[in-house]
């Protein structure tokens, strides 16, 4: 084994570290760390472990509610009661850099780690989503990204057996060279089955279980905190993990099983920093220290050092605090499983890390000190110059549309509106049978049944629950204001849960950001949070934990900033689920909500869709977004729905009332290459001073399309406004034409045409 | 009725299948774990979907050399009812209690999809209780389930009727644009030439709840059912 580099300001600087902070190290231990001891003071105090940058940010979301159980940074993720003695886990995290270097593991690596955190909580994983971002497809390289990133996510989650239910892809040339890969799972358990990663009771013994540690993924954590350079890449393929779902099934199913006994006295995941993180953490929360042996851990290549061993990020691996005496029924279910394990250590009451190799201490360090004293940094942040000049955009710069024909059909073909089924297809989104609303509607809804809690149960008289999922961020709007497109998000998540008949109740959250260094960047996020911790708060929709990816650049400059908000919700009766297709001819068809919002210069069409692909501009201030019409909106459409009175609920994003009115033409497919079309008549005649792109183009928020029975029309419009919400008849469901009559005239699409555009449009680009 | 559903690392719709047996059909069902070498007093066995041995090497080909294939092999001998679905159908392939072979979808992609199917024969235990010339809609979700074998079996396979199900558009005509992953003549499912065992890509236990938008599947379950036991009714 080779001996250990003596410790230079060189190594010190390629551990991501500064003076300052090497300083600091000293300080806590009271001497020069090891070169062993450096690298796991390099990856504690990484920002994806650390949250050094942001950890001051992030305390202004809101974290309680009655329902919070297990809080935001508490454990592996956070946990909410849904009722009848039942909860649910999820969170959301990135893997976008080791998915800019080997976009199919990156992918993979990044689902089974979430996946990890789930069941670490003892939660059983029911459902997954996930939020992709890539260059535009007209560029080869980023369709290769594109394509190994969805096949890595099917790899993955087909193969563990779960269902892959809701997402959104965005195409932008911001992300070229580095696509965000945001992965989110939840599982169900009951309020007595909550795990913990703490390492309690002095003398209780460590076990490694799951497979042998290799070699890769060294250093993914450090990997993830520096910007992306073309040699960073190169170089750091070997800090990309390879993916096994297989083995991750296994594990997950001993380890469901084991915890049942009552045999484990703490668990957690090796996700980033592997042994190193799982050991200080598990220690820090049990207030207790942790000694093992390295000799004692499996490993798959021979002459590891300790560093190596340390740090690596081999998937698939957990470490569990064990009941002392009960050591036997790990090794019979791990057996069972045909899993190896191994008992490396024990808790021991000196609050130190010790870790040893073949009896020699090679690190011994402060648990508590190493897992929570991590620097912490307030940034400098500066508003950026574009600020101000996309302030100054008018609708001076561009004549209004003469004929709206073309824009529609460019507008439904264009990547980022057009139908996802190019990928939701090749994800397993029914397994487990619980799907009731699939992809490509505005929110995933899922029954929650007696087989979705660990132990299962008959089902007899189990109390099912129904959970709806969205995820949503539109970045342009959050770059052309950081504040309003981030409580933008909150709110247009909470629309689509409403969409489909769902009461929020808690907030996932991935930070997609670049260099905090960078002032105008830092900007970028700390008005973000500003935004996201109010869109949060009027939802009553705590955020319970969530993922920081910074340094998201590449040498062309910074993504743009893409705060991905990930909603849960409850629908309360299997009777209110609802879609967001037209459901019978005759139907009337009605806005709630304003068409343009008149308080906005830019009617709606700052950072819209239509002015990027007509007039390829990223330009103007987004609408303004009300958080308290848009609750009321929220409030508004879940007391009509359920009512009964709303047979089909579609918001108006991106695209705006023109994409939203096609979208709610095209039925979900009702089977392999057979779509069902509703067309729809709609008159918009009385808008005589508002452009006729506004209208039909422009994205104002608080808007929903929603279908009802002839009858019931008047009552829901006259319902709708006493509650607040300006609500008009638009228009009748019929036909195979989509007709909309404006002051300027009548416009008509044949829906099969428009929905070949946009069905086809992404399986097109990757042919 | 009693069903024994395999359970093989990596199988993950083993509990689907108990769900719908146990839940929605209302008879009992249990879960056998591959290393078992008998199948206890189950009157049927369902070999369940998902990624058995992780589809190493190649689908189903590591799960035929569990203890549990060789009582199931014996109780099929003795004129026992088998329903492979997905995995189950690879499975049961490798393990030749079925003819032919899985290969790679001709998309070469995974593919999860509603698809319509034709009873090719109404007469048999898998297939009794479906109306004649009833189209079923019932999910794929598979990268492994284009269907091949050599002209010999394919004639056979006709000649016996065991071809049980086929991809059809939605109005039950066979086009290619129909098959969702390349199958000879568009085959979704097949018996062994006794007829007790049979395979089938699609998964019925994922439309046999309206919850779910979709009951076909369940005429596939209580045909099995009729055949174990005439007099029985579902729950």
């Amino acid at each position: 084994m080779p001996a250990d580099p003596t410790i230079t300001p060189e190594i010190i600087t390629e551990h991501g570290l500064t003076t300052s902070e090497y300083d600091r190290i000293k300080e806590i231990i009271g001497r020069d760390p090891n070169f062993t001891e450096l690298g796991i003071f390099s990856v504690m105090w990484s920002e994806h472990c650390s949250y050094k940058n942001t950890r001051l940010l992030l305390k202004n979301f809101p974290v309680k509610s009655p329902r919070v159980l297990v809080g935001a940074g508490e454990e592996n993720a956070g946990i909410l009661d849904i009722g009848d003695n039942l909860a649910i886990s999820f969170k959301i995290e990135s893997h976008n850099h080791p998915s800019a270097v080997e976009p199919f593991q990156g992918s993979a690596t990044g689902v089974g780690g979430i996946i990890r955190d789930i069941f670490t909580m003892g939660a059983r994983p029911v459902c997954a989503i996930n939020s992709l971002r890539f260059g535009e497809l007209s560029n080869s390289e980023v369709r290769r990204l594109f394509r190994g990133v969805v096949s890595g996510i099917a790899h993955y989650g087909n193969c563990f057996g779960i269902p892959t239910v809701a997402g959104e892809v965005y195409f932008d040339k911001s992300y070229e060279g580095n696509p965000l890969v945001n992965a989110f799972a939840l599982g169900v358990l009951r309020h007595d089955q909550i795990a913990r990663g703490a390492a309690k009771g002095v003398g209780n013994p460590v076990f490694y279980v799951g497979p042998a540690t290799g070699r890769d993924g060294l250093a993914g954590a450090a990997f993830a905190s520096q910007d992306l350079t073309e040699e960073s890449a190169e170089q750091q393929r070997g800090a990309v993990q390879v993916g096994d779902p297989f083995m991750e099934k296994l594990c997950m199913e001993a380890c469901l099983e084991l915890l049942s006994t009552g045999a484990v006295a703490g668990i957690q995941d090796m996700g980033a920093a592997g042994l190193t993180c799982s050991t200080c953490e598990t220690a820090a929360r049990g207030g207790t220290g942790v000694e093992i042996d390295l000799a004692k851990v499996p490993q798959r290549s021979p002459g590891m050092t300790p560093y190596e061993i340390l740090l690596s990020e081999s998937q698939e691996r957990m470490l569990i605090i064990v009941e002392k005496g009960r050591e036997e029924e790990v090794k019979r279910i791990f057996d069972k499983w045909d899993l190896p394990w191994a008992e490396i250590g024990s808790v021991t009451d000196t609050g130190q890390m010790v870790v040893k190799n073949h009896g020699e201490v090679v690190a011994d360090l402060p648990a508590a000190k190493l897992a929570d004293e991590a620097p912490v940094y307030q940034r400098e942040a500066k508003e950026p110059s574009y600020i101000n000049e996309v302030g100054n955009f008018t609708l001076d710069a561009f004549e209004d549309q003469g004929d709206p024909q073309e824009t529609l059909e460019k507008l439904l073909e264009w990547p980022s509106v057009a139908s996802k089924n190019w990928v939701y297809r090749q994800y397993d989104h029914m397994v487990r049978a619980n799907t009731m609303v699939n992809p490509g509607s505005d929110a995933a809804v899922i029954r929650i049944k007696a087989d979705s809690v660990p132990g299962g149960g008959t089902g007899e008289d189990f109390p099912e629950k129904l959970i709806a999922l969205a995820v949503d961020c539109n970045a342009v709007h959050v770059y052309l204001d950081p504040y309003e497109g981030s409580k933008a998000a909150v709110a247009e998540c909470a629309r689509n849960l409403a969409c489909t008949g769902a009461v929020p109740i808690g907030t996932t959250d991935n930070l997609n950001f670049g260099n905090p260094h960078n002032p105008e960047l830092f900007w970028q996020l700390r008005e973000s949070v500003r935004g996201l911790a109010e869109g949060c708060v009027a939802f009553n929709a705590p955020v319970t934990g969530g993922n920081v990816s910074l340094y998201n650049q590449n040498p062309d400059g910074a993504i743009d900033p893409t705060p991905t908000i990930a909603m849960v919700g409850l629908v309360d009766q299997k009777e209110h689920v609802t879609t967001q297709w037209f459901k019978d001819e005759g139907d009337a068809i009605i806005l709630l909500g304003d068409l343009v919002d008149s308080s906005d210069d830019l009617e709606g069409l700052g950072g819209s869709a239509y002015l990027q692909v007509i007039h390829g501009q990223k330009n103007g201030s987004p609408p303004a977004c009300d958080l308290t019409t848009e609750r009321t909106l929220g409030a508004t459409l879940l007391g009509l729905i359920q009512s009964g009175l709303v047979k089909s609920a579609h918001d108006c994003a991106e695209g705006g009332f023109a994409v939203a009115l096609a979208e709610s033409c095209f039925s979900e497919l009702h089977g392999r290459n057979t779509p069902c079309f509703l067309g729809a008549d709609v008159n918009l005649s009385d808008s005589v001073d508002i452009r006729l792109d506004a209208l039909l183009f422009g994205e104002s928020r608080g808007r929903v399309i929603i279908s009802c029975s002839d009858l019931d029309a008047v009552k829901v419009v006259e319902r709708a406004k006493l509650m607040g919400v300006p609500s008009q008849r638009i228009g009748t469901v019929g036909g195979d034409q989509l007709k909309i009559k404006s002051s300027r005239g009548e416009h008509a699409w044949e829906i099969a045409v428009l929905h070949d555009l946009w069905w086809n449009s992404i399986g097109n680009a990757m042919a | 009725m009693n069903f024994a559903v395999l359970q093989f690392p990596g199988s993950n719709c083993d509990q689907d299948c108990v769900h719908v047996l146990r839940t929605v059909l209302g008879h009992s069902a249990f879960l056998l774990w591959h290393k078992e070498k008998s199948i206890g007093d189950a009157d049927a066995v369902l070999v369940p979907g998902g990624f058995s041995y992780g589809d190493y090497l190649r689908t189903g080909s590591i799960a035929r050399f569990s203890p549990v294939m060789n009582a199931v092999k014996e109780f099929a001998a003795q004129g026992g009812h088998v329903l492979g679905i997905c995995n189950g159908f690879q499975i049961l392939c490798e393990a030749g209690l079925l003819p032919g072979a899985l290969i790679r979808n001709r998309s070469l992609q995974f593919r999860c999809e509603h698809v319509y199917l034709k009873v090719a024969n109404n007469d048999t235990p898998f297939t009794n209780q479906i109306p004649e010339d009833r189209v079923l809609r019932i999910p794929i979700a598979h990268g492994e389930g284009n269907y091949f074998c050599d002209e010999k079996t394919l004639e056979t396979l006709e000649t016996n009727g065991q071809i049980l199900f086929q991809y059809v558009d939605r109005d039950g005509d066979l086009t290619d644009h129909a098959n969702p992953n390349g199958s000879l003549k568009n085959i979704a499912g097949i018996s062994n030439v006794e007829g007790n065992v049979a395979g089938m890509m699609p998964h019925p236990e994922r439309a046999s709840e309206l919850v779910l938008n979709e009951d076909d599947g369940r005429l596939i379950f209580e045909s099995l059912l009729y055949a174990l036991n005439p007099g029985l009714t579902t729950a």
